[in-house]
């Protein structure tokens, strides 16, 4: 008995017939059993769906539901691309996105170099915490903070502002600075968070290469340029194809909690959208077919980056 | 050293500001004199928050969808992870592709909606817990803690004539503590921060959770304040009391942090090792 098991760990067990098979299955059954819930969850709530994204290509009809409703092809991708509020929403997206990726990206690469210069253990530990904290606060919760600080009766940036004799502003009710807004708060969510990865790569560096590279006379910018940064490059590139193919997936709720009628036209986002114009205004098919263009972009996201840091590093997801 | 200080202040600043501002009247707050310290210190935000019925309502659900749907959470993963970890489980490959695949590509909101709304499970508590039962990223890293689990151990165990549910349950989840804790705080702070799935499946009051009830009073600016009475107008500016309500729904989180951190960065290097 333990001797089939052996084979069987090493992934070359192997059956005669179906019948062995059969009775393997049947020597294990408790195995198969609790799995069927799991497996069941993800066929309903991920693949039903999934199929349920033909209703793109029709006519929705709530009460004649997929079967009966009437088939239109391409029609709701066409009036996508015609319609100007679409594409405005689909430029702040690519730009938010963009900007999200320029500035965003950099910071816990940064911020994770720079902790692992400190070199009194009991401090790193402490600015760690106090950095990986606003990870935990729900987006509504950094958006009340961003509101609070932005207020301009109340708020201490505009108070700052007036020192300088410069007017208050209402940050959230301008279209110039809600995009600025959503990065920044995003880099103070989760940039430090973002650092764990970073510095768990930086750990596993061989010391010696530090070593020769002082005897070798180098400083300890020029250490961190020669050693660590290409060291943690893999790291990088993995982390930054990810965030490619999530590149249209900036995120619901941290759009959502600082939108209003004063900032939604650089605001909006596909997300904000598909949920205010398929939810609220009830255009199922028509929201489905931007869900559907936004999940196949950032498949091709995905694929195409893949394959192009397999060129260029040999590095890649899969 | 110096620059990580600053960067660490600007990580707690914000929060102590608005710590500070939940605990000042209202000439002090509209003069702009609150900085990091209470000034005109009251707790009379507080007094008003906690006499909000629809607070506590919203307290009420919020610690409703934590509790039971983190225990479901922790159930569904679990009995799925460990078969897919096992050798005798023969079709773990075709399994972890359909997994995998939900990964990459998923459906959009509106069929997902509408499989709810066939489901009849819209304005329930429980289309907040079971769609997001299973989170395909925790079932991977639990997965592979299963992976390396000591097989002689269970092998010793088969051979001693122990079932496989006995098995599960003497032997295996004794020893998945650590990644039980992990995954349950991961599936905790995500249930207790949920806020999307609330608005778009819930529209019925009574149901409502302690984000949503939060961000209409802090941003769309719906106290319900009508229990500001005259005699409390000079002491309590609208801006204390959002704050003492961002305070009020942070503290929870607070609470459990120190726990939290060391295990969710564990539990974040375990899956970026796999993935």
């Amino acid at each position: 008995m333990a001797s089939k098991m052996d084979i069987a760990r090493e992934g070359i067990l192997t059956f005669n017939d179906s019948k062995a098979k059969r009775s393997f299955i049947m020597k294990h059954w408790p195995l198969y059993a609790i799995s069927i819930p799991g497996l069941l969850y993800f066929i309903i709530f991920k693949y039903i769906p999934l199929f349920g994204s033909v209703i793109a290509f029709q006519d929705y009809n709530i009460f004649k539901g997929i079967r009966g409703s009437k088939w239109v092809g391409l029609e709701h991708f066409q009036r996508m691309f015609e319609y100007h509020e679409f594409l405005m929403i689909l430029k702040n997206t690519l730009l938010i996105g963009l900007y999200d990726l320029v500035f965003a990206f950099p910071i816990p690469i940064l911020l994770a170099l720079l902790l692992n210069e400190i070199r009194f253990h009991g401090y790193k530990r402490v600015v760690q915490t106090v950095i990986y904290m606003p990870h935990f606060l729900s987006w509504v919760i950094v958006g009340g903070v961003v509101v609070a600080l932005l207020s301009p009766s109340t708020g201490v940036v505009n108070h700052s502002l007036g020192w300088f004799g410069i007017e208050p502003i209402y940050f959230l009710g301008e279209n110039s600075y809600i995009r600025t807004i959503l990065i920044g708060s995003g880099i103070w969510k989760d940039s430090g968070w973002g650092t764990i990865i970073y510095l768990a790569a930086i750990a596993g560096i061989n010391p010696d290469l530090y070593e020769a590279a002082e005897m070798d006379g180098a400083g300890k910018f020029r250490q961190v340029m020669a050693i660590t940064v290409p060291s943690i490059l893999p790291v990088i590139t993995i982390l930054f194809l990810l965030h490619i193919g999530r590149f249209l997936d900036f995120g619901f709720e941290r759009v959502f909690v600082f939108l209003n009628s004063l900032n939604s036209e650089n605001g909006e986002i596909l997300d904000t959208y598909v949920y205010r114009a398929g939810l609220v205004d009830r255009q199922y098919s028509y929201t489905t077919a931007i869900g559907l263009f936004k999940s196949i972009v950032g498949l091709v996201l995905i694929v195409a980056g893949n394959s192009l840091s397999k060129k260029a590093s040999g590095e890649g997801l899969y | 050293m110096i620059l990580m200080f600053v960067i660490g202040l600007a990580m707690v600043l914000p929060m102590l500001h608005v710590i500070a501002q939940s605990l000042s009247d209202a000439p002090a707050i509209n003069s702009g004199a609150v900085g990091l310290w209470p000034v005109g210190f009251t707790t009379e935000n507080y007094h008003l928050i906690l006499k909000d019925g629809t607070m506590w309502l919203a307290f009420r659900n919020s610690v409703i969808v934590t509790v039971a749907g983190t225990l479901i959470n922790l159930a569904a993963t679990a009995s799925l992870a460990y078969p897919l970890s096992r050798p005798e489980y023969l079709y773990r490959k075709a399994a972890l592709v359909l997994v995998l695949i939900t990964m990459i590509f998923h459906a959009p909101l509106i069929p997902n909606y509408l499989l709810l709304k066939n489901l009849h499970m819209l304005n329930t508590l429980w289309v907040l817990i079971i769609p997001g039962a299973i989170s395909a990223y925790n079932l991977f890293v639990m997965r592979s803690f299963f992976v390396n689990l000591p097989n002689e151990l269970l092998d010793s165990a088969r051979i001693d004539g122990c079932g496989e549910f006995r098995m599960i349950w003497k032997i295996v989840l004794p020893l998945s503590k650590p990644v039980m804790a992990t995954m349950g705080i991961m599936y905790a702070v995500g249930n207790w921060n949920m806020y999307s799935q609330a608005i778009y499946y819930i529209d019925k009051r009574s149901l409502l959770l302690l984000q949503v009830r939060l961000r209409e009073i802090v941003i769309t600016d719906n106290m319900g304040a009508s229990d500001i009475t005259s005699d409390l107008i000079n002491l309590i500016s609208p801006e204390g009391l959002k704050m003492a309500v961002i305070v009020f729904a942070t503290i929870p989180i607070m609470l459990v942090y120190p726990f939290l951190q060391k295990h969710f960065i564990k539990g974040m290097l375990v899956g970026s090792i796999k993935s």
